[in-house]
This record gives C-alpha cells, structure tokens and sequence, in this order.
C-alpha cells in the first residue's frame, strides 16, 4: 500500500521523455511556467483542500474546547485532567500521532484520521485560553452584573465571555496557525492539502519549482491566516486598543 | 488493532527486519534520532537564549523579540523543510537548518519574556546592593527566568523531535524515520512501532529536561512555588508555544 500517490501531478521526467520546457528539465530553483501550468490543477486544489482541513479542524476543536472550559469554570476539578490529557497529546509529534491513528478501525488512511489528529492539536491551546480569560475578569466586574440583578447564565454570556474575548481569540489564531502547519504533514496519510505537492516533488527527484510553490504557498497561508485573525482580534474587542 | 500489537512486537524485537538481517536496530535508530534533535537543541539555544536574555535584560526591541517567535510559529515545518530542499538539496545540513529556523525563536522569544518580566523592583534592589548589569542578569534575572527559559526550552526540543521525524518525509533518511519513510520494508506495523517511539522520545526528553529544570532551580525558589502549589507549566505563555 503506498501512502504516497501523486495524483495527476504533471512532473517534467528528468532524463526520460523530453519536457517541453527547457527550465523544468534543467530542475532550475523556480520556473513560473510549470506553476501557471499547473496551478488549477494541483496547487489551487491542494490550497482549497488545506484550507478547508483546517477551518473543520479549529471549528470542532473550539467547540469541544468551549464546553469543556464552561464546564471546567464552574467545576476546577475538571481543569487538571483535561490539560493533562490534552498536554500529552500535544506533545505527541505529529507524524507519530497522524500514524498511530491509522489502525483504528472507523479512521484508517482518511481525512477523517488527519482532522482527528489535527482537533487534537488545538485542545490544549483553546481550553487553555478560553479557561485563563473566563478566570481573569475581575470579580468586581462579576458582582457588578450579579447586583443589577443578572442570572449565572447572563453573566456568562454577557459580561465574562465578552470579558474573556481577547484570550479565546489569540487562543483561536495560535490554534489555527498550528493546524495550518500541521496539516501539511496529514497529507502523508490522507492525500489532502498542500503537503501532496511537496512529498510528489519529493518523491519525483526533489523537483524544486513545486517544493518552492507549495511550500511557499503554506507559509503564505500560515501568515496569512495569522494577519486575518490579528484584525478580528481588533474588530471584535475595540476596548483592548483604547489602553 | 492487530497492527497495534504488531507494532508493539516490531518494538520488543528491536526493530528486526526479516528480510533484510542488516537493518539498523530501533535502539540504533532511535539513539541517532537523540543526536540529529541533540544537535538542533543546542545550536538553537546557542543562539536564541543568549539573543533574547540580553534583549529582556535591556527591556528593549519588545516588538522584534515577541514577532520573531510568532512568525517561526507560524512556518509550516514541511514546507521549510520542502523549500530548503529546493535550494540546499536533501540531506542532514536542510534537517539541521529547519531545526534552527524552526526551534530558536521559541527559545529567543521566551527567554526574553521571562528576564524582561522580572519584577523591576527587584532589579533595582540588585542594582542598589551595587550588582553590575552582567551580575544581575546572571544571579538575579535568570533565576528568576527560569521556569519560562525551560518552558520555551522543552517546548522547542519536543519540536525539534516531531520536525526531525517530519525530515524523514523531506529526504533525510537518518533516524527513525529511516523506518517510518519505508513503509514497503516495514509495513504499517513497523512504521507504527517507529512511531510510538518517536512519542515516547518527545515525552522522555520533555520530561529530561523537566528534570534539569527542577536541579537548576535554586532552592529557596523551588521551595516558594512549591508552597504556591503552582504547576510550571502553567507559566508558559500560550503565545509562545508551538508543536509540529
């Protein structure tokens, strides 16, 4: 069973077949020819892919993450365990994780064995944040709202979480920037984001326009992804700024 | 499941391989493994604990030492690896260098929130008891660093681990993922027993370090947040820490 295909990659056969293009055949640093070849059929699919892994990956991790931090709030029992477990987890190296899932019956070489992986990777973080921001407002801040009469559930929902705002994003930006990174690496059991270009440039005799594009196109997406949760930061909590 | 014991079984024979009686051992693998990540560990604190402890001694350049660590965050491990690759060829030297690039700004970054983070009050008794900048760095502020110095230490090796298995995808062959990049010799079974130990050597070697953390810690320190009942691990900053 080969875990690596390379589905439909167009690679230039160094030394084989004659390319029709002089650069790929020579295996220069960067030919934007191949990329403008191949864009809509390997690299944009793979950078559709990628995106949607981790959007998934953080979207069940927050909620997983949220409950067990509402619940670890109000019982601190909770709170050890779960940033035990988690730690473990987290230290895990991914590959070693994205592996050791696969024999499990249900998971196997899927997407679904990498967006467990990857879910894994962002409790430790998000339960993190979101428990630190709940735990540092104020109390006065709490029996203020408690005194003009508002039920636990208000309190939580109106004045502690929006409170808590600043620490559960930066948990979500450190979150997602790790899944972005750690999702390239899941293509090597899942055949899913932009890792599948650079393991067939690999695979194909280290053909360095494609290492070069996809790999740069996954660090732009990290970054960007980090610049695009910075200025949600700013828009949803404009109080921070004030100080 | 049966993988699952077989990977156990691949691990209790050391690694052998029927077909092939010169195989290296697991031991073999997993020691060379120790010394690729060794290597990468220490270059990266080379450079990242000396740049950050001055920078956080001279509570300046905030800005440059904080984003240095949250863009080395944000790199993908592969792709570094796949673009150093494309210009440094395959080999030991790219693994090495996508440790560095990888590992020291989270070691730069929270050693200089650690000593900048030193209560300046205390800074200023030393300098009052006539202690020049270089002695308060070293006694004062460190010290008093050092459960951030060694969060941002052990998160960096236990990266520098999971990126030097992520090699074995990029063409450096050494180490376990000498097995884990042939899985046509090995077979799942044998890819997965690699991989458990490539887990159980990240929680080792963070647990190493916990240790080394715990001796260097001075005394009446170790004491005072053993009174606070305080987890040192509960002191990293979520914006300083990174798996791969």
């Amino acid at each position: 069973m080969s875990v690596l295909a390379p589905a439909g990659v167009v690679i230039p056969t160094f030394g084989g077949a004659p390319s029709s293009y002089a650069c790929e055949r020579a295996n220069r640093l960067f030919c934007p020819d191949w990329v403008s070849k191949n864009w809509s059929s390997v690299l944009w699919p793979a950078l559709r892919q990628h995106v949607l892994l981790c959007v998934v990956a953080v979207a069940i991790g927050f909620v997983i993450s949220f409950a067990l931090a509402l619940l670890a709030y109000r019982r601190r029992a909770v709170e050890r365990p779960v940033i035990l477990i988690s730690g473990i987890l987290y230290t895990i190296p991914s590959l070693a994780l994205f592996e050791i899932l696969v024999p499990f019956k249900p998971l196997g070489l899927s997407d679904r064995t990498a967006e467990v992986a990857l879910v894994s990777y962002t409790l430790l973080i998000l339960f993190r944040n979101i428990v630190t921001g709940l735990r540092e407002v104020p109390d006065e801040v709490r029996e203020a709202a408690r005194g003009m009469g508002m039920t636990d559930r208000q309190c939580l929902w109106r004045v502690e979480l929006p409170l808590a705002l600043p620490s559960i994003i930066a948990g979500v930006r450190i979150a997602t920037v790790t899944v972005v990174a750690l999702a390239t690496v899941a293509s090597y059991i899942c055949d899913q984001g932009l890792g599948v270009p650079i393991l067939a440039a690999i695979q194909d005799g280290v053909f360095k326009t494609e290492l070069i594009a996809a790999g740069g196109l996954a660090v732009a997406l990290a970054l960007c992804a980090d610049g695009l949760l910075v200025l949600l930061q700013r828009a949803l909590t404009p109080w921070a700024r004030a100080r | 499941m049966h993988t699952l014991l077989d990977a156990l079984r691949f691990i209790g024979h050391n690694g052998a391989l029927p077909s092939d009686p010169a195989a290296p051992t697991l031991l073999h693998l997993t020691l060379q493994m120790l010394w690729i990540s060794g290597v990468g560990i220490a270059i990266s604190l080379a450079v990242g604990l000396p740049i950050g402890a001055w920078l956080g001694h001279l509570r300046r350049f905030s800005f440059v030492a904080i984003n240095t660590s949250n863009i080395g965050r944000a790199l993908p491990s592969l792709a570094v690896l796949a673009i150093g690759d494309a210009i440094l060829g395959l080999g030991l030297t790219v693994t090495e260098v996508a440790l560095v690039i990888l590992a020291a700004p989270i070691v730069l970054t929270n050693a200089y929130v650690g000593i900048a983070d030193v209560d300046p009050e205390i800074v200023d008794a030393a300098r009052g008891m006539g202690m020049s900048g270089w002695r308060i760095l070293w006694r004062v502020e460190v010290p008093l660093a050092l459960p951030l110095l060694f969060a941002g230490i052990r998160t960096a090796a236990v990266y520098v681990v999971a990126t030097a298995t992520i090699a074995s995808l990029a063409g450096y062959n050494g180490g376990l993922g000498y097995i884990i990049s042939d899985e046509q010799s090995y077979h799942l079974s044998g890819v997965l027993g690699a991989a458990i130990c490539v887990a159980a050597l990240a929680l080792v070697v963070d647990g190493a370090l916990a240790l080394v953390q715990r001796a260097l810690t001075p005394r009446g320190l170790r004491l005072e947040r053993d009174l606070r009942g305080e987890d040192v691990d509960a002191l990293v900053p979520v914006t300083a820490i990174s798996p791969s």
